[in-house]
């Protein structure tokens, strides 16, 4: 008994910075899932991607004052804005879909460009505050620690989104297409699917799980001129972590991040800036042939 | 006949810029011509891009990573050790061939847009770093102070921005007609060769991830030097130089400007940098937005150009759902036959 004790006063201080952990990896979850569909799916490296959270992270901050009403609907513009921002790319992509990956990066990336410097210039140059629901604005006990409710809400909720995308991508016919189109494109073409429907659906859907996940995830991070630059990082590591291309590799990939972001930062405060870095690296060091085998590269 | 004629006309187009170079700083004022010298630095990690992306057929969005490491080792040897330029400019090489050298693990077995996309991954993980570790390059306040570089043992320290604009044109010119040189060995042959047929050039014995590896380390060494320049142009310097709009910008440039072509590549990227630097001044703002739309633009507006560009990405050597090659790379292959 005595055992078991010390080790839980040990773990106690960290027991916080870990809860945060899941709670970013799953913002970082439905973010980069967003950025794997776009990249497995429609083969485009989206530069774009982080923008679209920023939108739903502006629309948090402009149109919810605190309560559940304006909260649903500063969920649901943000969900719709960022899905028409998605298939606005995939309209701008079209003449150029056979092109290559270089030509696809650079227009993903001047739309970046350009949709950050709108967004600042309609919202501001200054980072807006975003509140929580004025009902989850406190802390509950959880294991001996105050927690913030909304963060242990937003677990639960972004549960939901992640357990709801593995019942989409496995079971309905759009995720089967969606599975299909990674494996064999043209076949699917040739079931008499378009591949520029295909890709617009995709873009669109990546955007509307970007805008959700800038809309709730505005508390945890925030809109403002950085965000659209560290999302975007973000997803990328957590695509070259989650490398199998499957929901749970995204999903371990994720949480990793966030705990490296938490629990690592609380653990090893030195090392912080290069914990990153250091699981990037040793992930593809050691499956760097898998990565590229799962991923059409071509 | 007509290859000759083009060979010459090249030649001289290439001597009237050079001499143009030169002679720029008695034309335009002070401040141009510290512009022009970061420019010139830009334009060097500009030929890592094109050498990396159009030679050996990987599309980086990561230059920024060796360039960083290179101009941080350069103002810590710089303010610490030695003030002599040729020192600074090894160091900060070989700065830039040690990161690079770190990350090849990470992109010699990867292809095409998973290259773009962890290049991507490490330049901006550098650019974290460089933000946190505040001991070393000052945080996000950047380095300053620097000691005037002396260009060789017992020169004079460069004191005036043309000094310093001479210094850098000499340099640039230097290490990019080392880099064409280089090129026309068997190095450079095998590199074009993998881009173009990895399997083939696997089948004949020949071993693609080290050349892989080899273009990327010495891409890295030409990074880093860059950044020993710009540390000598700019006399300041701060994770802000090293971001991505950084790397998308080289990228643009070097595909404006014919990812193959080392010349090309020092031009398009030149271009893009002065551009950018020239919206930012008179949109003061705005210039983002604009930059954006440029992008979108180029990239409809010119598609001669970027076709003429066109990498051919290496096909994935590990893919074995396509046994048979996909017919696109026939297509590719057509405008070559033609040109």
């Amino acid at each position: 008994m005595m055992v078991v004790a010390a080790g839980t006063s040990r773990i106690d201080p960290y027991v916080i910075p870990a809860l945060d952990g899941v709670a970013y990896g799953l913002l970082v979850f439905v973010a980069a899932s967003g950025l794997v569909f776009c990249f497995g799916v429609a083969n485009i490296l989206n530069l774009a991607h982080g923008t679209l959270y920023a939108i739903g992270g502006y629309t948090a901050a402009a149109l919810f004052d605190g309560g559940w009403a304006s909260l649903a609907l500063a969920l649901a513009v943000g969900v719709l804005a960022a899905a028409a921002a998605g298939a606005l790319l995939a309209g701008l992509l079209t003449p150029v879909a056979t092109g290559n990956h270089l030509t696809q990066a650079l227009l993903t990336f001047g739309v970046a460009l350009a949709g950050g410097s709108l967004l600042v210039a309609g919202f501001g140059p200054d980072d807006p505050q975003v509140r929580v629901p004025a009902a989850l604005e406190g802390s509950v006990v959880v294991a001996g620690h105050r927690y913030a409710a909304y963060r242990l809400v937003f677990i639960v909720v972004a549960a939901v989104i992640a357990a709801a995308l593995y019942l989409v991508v496995r079971r309905t016919r759009a995720g089967m297409l969606v599975r299909a189109a990674v494996d064999d494109a043209e076949m699917v073409a040739c079931l008499g699917v378009s591949p520029a429907r295909i890709r617009a659906g995709v873009l669109a859907a990546a955007g509307a799980l970007a805008g959700a996940a800038g809309v709730l995830g505005a508390p945890i991070i925030g809109p403002g001129t950085d965000t659209a630059d560290t999302v975007l990082l973000l997803s990328l590591v957590v695509v070259v972590l989650g490398g199998l291309g499957s929901m749970a590799g995204t999903l371990l990939a994720a949480l990793a991040i966030g705990e490296i972001q938490t629990l690592g930062v609380a653990l090893l405060p030195s090392a912080a800036p290069f914990l990153l870095f250091a699981a990037m690296a040793a992930v593809l060091a050691v499956r760097a042939r898998g990565l590229a085998s799962r991923w059409r590269a071509t | 006949m007509r290859n000759e004629v083009i060979r010459r006309a090249r030649g001289a187009v290439a001597a009237l810029v050079l001499a143009g170079l030169v002679m720029a700083p008695w034309v335009v004022d002070d401040y141009t011509t510290a512009i022009l010298a970061r420019t010139l630095a830009l334009a060097l990690v500009g030929v890592s891009v094109a050498l990396l992306t159009g030679v050996a057929g990987m599309p980086t969005l990561g230059q920024t990573a060796p360039y960083a490491a290179g101009a941080y080792a350069c103002v810590v040897i710089g303010s610490r050790i030695s003030d002599v330029g040729v020192v600074q400019l090894a160091v900060a090489a070989g700065a830039g061939a040690v990161l690079a050298a770190l990350t090849v693990p990470l992109v010699v077995h990867a292809r095409g847009v998973i290259v773009l996309m962890i290049t991507l991954a490490i330049g901006e993980l550098v650019v974290t770093v460089l933000g946190r570790w505040r001991s070393v390059t000052g945080g996000t306040d950047g380095l300053a102070g620097m000691p005037a570089v002396r260009p060789f043992w017992g020169l004079p320290a460069l004191a005036s921005d043309q000094a310093r604009y001479m210094y850098t044109l000499v340099v640039v010119a230097t290490l990019v007609g080392a880099v064409l040189l280089l090129l026309r060995t068997r190095a450079g042959l095998l590199l074009r060769a993998g881009r173009d047929d990895e399997t083939r050039l696997r089948a004949s014995g020949h071993r693609v991830p080290l050349h892989v590896s080899g273009a990327h380390i010495a891409a890295g060494a030409i990074a880093g030097g860059a950044g020993s320049l710009l540390v000598v142009a700019q006399q300041y310097i701060s994770p802000a130089d090293f971001g991505f709009d950084t790397s998308a910008l080289l990228l643009l440039g070097v595909v404006i400007g014919g990812t193959a072509s080392v010349g090309g590549a020092l031009v398009g990227a030149a271009l893009v940098i002065a551009v950018r630097d020239w919206l930012f001044g008179v949109l003061p703002g705005h210039a983002p937005l604009v930059l954006g739309a440029l992008f979108v633009a180029t990239v409809y507006l010119l598609p001669t150009g970027v076709n003429r560009a066109r990498v051919r990405l290496r096909p994935s050597s590990a893919a074995p759902s396509h046994p048979q090659e996909p017919p696109a790379r026939d297509h590719a292959a057509v405008p070559e036959l033609r040109a």
